[in-house]
């Protein structure tokens, strides 16, 4: 009988409010802090911060060639200070740092949409972390806790490898979209739920019944996450 | 102030938002954000209360010392505030945040300076020689923009808390007088809290203006403009803050969405606080782990 015990001994994986600890292949979302010597610095909520080396974007335009120093003098017409990113990892330094790539066509320059910060270890880790949800808005889950929400983009063609932003205004019907999915995964994170397509999906489902502003009330809350939880709990089996 | 960056689309998006009353959580121009109200919260004070307003988190505390009144006032108590930013926002480390709480603290004396808003000759024990100084402490814990609002619905809830114990004063025959407090320290008086204002900010985003502005939307806004409202919506002071320029006519616009969304966030305040009076002592207290 003594054994028993044993069996209820629970294995806790991570602390809800860690830092990020950067893995190669991971999808990250970050924001530049500072442009430097061909390298720019990346805000990716992590101990240290991350880099962007020059030598791992993609050029306006698709262009394959080896940056030279008129590329190093125009690097702030790229990306400025304040601007978003959607990166991977491609190498983590030995001090632990995490060094990005966007050397692809589903990377680079996040134009307009709302960012939300959660705790990195309330993302799940799947095959795709970029998703285009029915609702009529895409998400990408950085596996640091930054989620871009964005309106879908109509077509997908590279224009100008991703660094021109489409400042038009986003119409109404996109904004309300955007702002319920925010405020459902706010509401998904307060009562700790992890997050991925079908969570998310099933939470904002749950909340149509509710006007967008009434989601973060705490009761309202609760019912959608206890709705939304209930049925993965189904769809599990 | 802690300030976050933004990117210029981000900005834009936030603008556009606004302009079609639809900003990024949902609200509406006037809508405020989801608040929390506990008085009683702090053992060792006259009165307290934690408020809760999104992200911004403000704890008051008041204590209530004997002190002589004021050479030009008599007959009137008065009341000190102090601001601390202890807020985890790095710029208001160490004495980084002096300069932003003196400045708060300034806006408040501002505020409550106006006649009856709080009814100092009830602080008064004694013409000239004694009366109660409340000593308001305001803690910044968290900054989640929107500051100024949060503290004076704080200050307003921690007034409405406060508890001064009642003393009576005795004069022998020799004309020296003493003072004399209640043994039951349920005897106190409590303070009128129908006059206090309550600041309202309205942020100057794009063409319209909001309340209750995220830093998000502190970012985007250029100019802001704080009034303090009463229950009755009088105005009684106004600031504006920021460095970009407000045009008149709409100032004139943005004092009238101040006095209506004031009047309603006294009521709904004044309902949550008498909510929880009515509890009584036997209410579970939420604290800091709730």
């Amino acid at each position: 009988g003594r054994g028993e015990g044993l069996r209820s001994v629970r294995c806790v994986t991570a602390a809800l409010c860690a830092r990020y600890n950067g893995e190669i292949g991971d999808i990250v979302v970050g924001r530049i802090t500072e442009v430097q010597q061909k390298r720019w610095k990346v805000e990716t909520n992590s101990r240290l911060d991350s880099v962007l080396l020059l030598s791992s974007i993609n050029l306006p335009g698709g262009e394959l060639r080896r940056k030279s120093a008129e590329d190093e003098l125009a690097m702030r017409d790229y990306l400025q200070e304040g601007d978003l990113i959607s990166a991977e990892v491609q190498s983590i330094f030995s001090d632990g740092a995490v060094s990005l790539h966007t050397r692809s066509l589903k990377y680079g320059k996040l134009a307009q949409g709302v960012l939300v910060q959660v705790s990195p270890s309330l993302v799940k880790r799947q095959k795709t972390h970029f998703h285009d949800l029915p609702c009529g808005a895409s998400v990408i889950l950085g596996n640091n806790g930054f989620i871009w929400i964005y309106p879908t983009p109509e077509q997908k063609d590279d224009e100008a490898g991703g660094y021109t932003a489409n400042l038009e205004p986003v119409p109404l019907s996109d904004r309300e979209v955007i702002s319920r999915l925010r405020n459902c995964i706010m509401a998904l994170v307060t009562h700790k739920m992890m997050l991925f397509d079908t969570s998310i999906l099933y939470c904002y489902e749950a909340s149509l019944p509710h006007q967008i502003k009434d989601i973060l009330k705490p009761e309202v809350t609760e019912e959608i996450v206890l709705e939304a939880r209930q049925r993965l709990l189904d769809s599990e089996g | 102030m802690a300030s976050v960056v933004l990117s210029e689309a981000e900005k834009l998006y936030i603008v556009h938002g606004v302009q079609e009353d639809l900003r990024v959580d949902g609200r509406g121009c006037e809508d405020y954000r989801c608040a929390e109200v506990e008085t009683d919260v702090v053992s060792n004070t006259s009165g307290s209360a934690r408020v809760k307003l999104g992200e911004t988190d403000i704890l008051v505390g008041i204590k209530a010392e004997m002190g002589t009144p004021k050479l030009e006032k008599p007959d009137e108590g008065y009341l000190e505030f102090f601001v601390d930013c202890s807020s985890n926002s790095p710029e208001l480390e160490g004495r980084g945040g002096e300069e932003l709480g003196t400045d708060i603290a300034n806006t408040l004396y501002r505020v409550f300076s106006c006649e009856n808003c709080v009814d100092l000759k009830s602080l008064c024990i004694n013409p000239k020689e004694h009366c109660w100084v409340l000593y308001v402490d305001v803690l910044l814990l968290e900054c989640g923009g929107n500051i100024f609002d949060a503290i004076s619905i704080a200050v307003k809830a921690a007034l409405f808390n406060t508890r001064i114990p009642k003393v009576r004063v005795l004069e022998d025959e020799e004309g020296t007088k003493e003072i004399e407090l209640s043994d039951d320290p349920y005897d106190c008086i409590r303070l009128s809290v129908d006059e206090v204002p309550c600041i309202v900010t309205l942020s100057k985003i794009g063409y319209r203006h909001v309340v209750d502005a995220t830093l998000q939307e502190e970012a985007c806004s250029l100019a802001s403009l704080l009034i303090s409202v009463t229950s009755k919506g009088a105005i009684t002071s106004m600031k504006k803050v920021g460095k970009g320029s407000l045009d008149p006519e709409s100032i004139f616009e943005m004092m009238e969405t101040g006095q209506r969304v004031g009047k309603s966030l006294h009521v709904a305040l004044q309902k949550i606080l008498d909510e929880e009076e009515s509890l009584g002592t036997s209410r579970p207290k939420v604290g800091f782990l709730g």
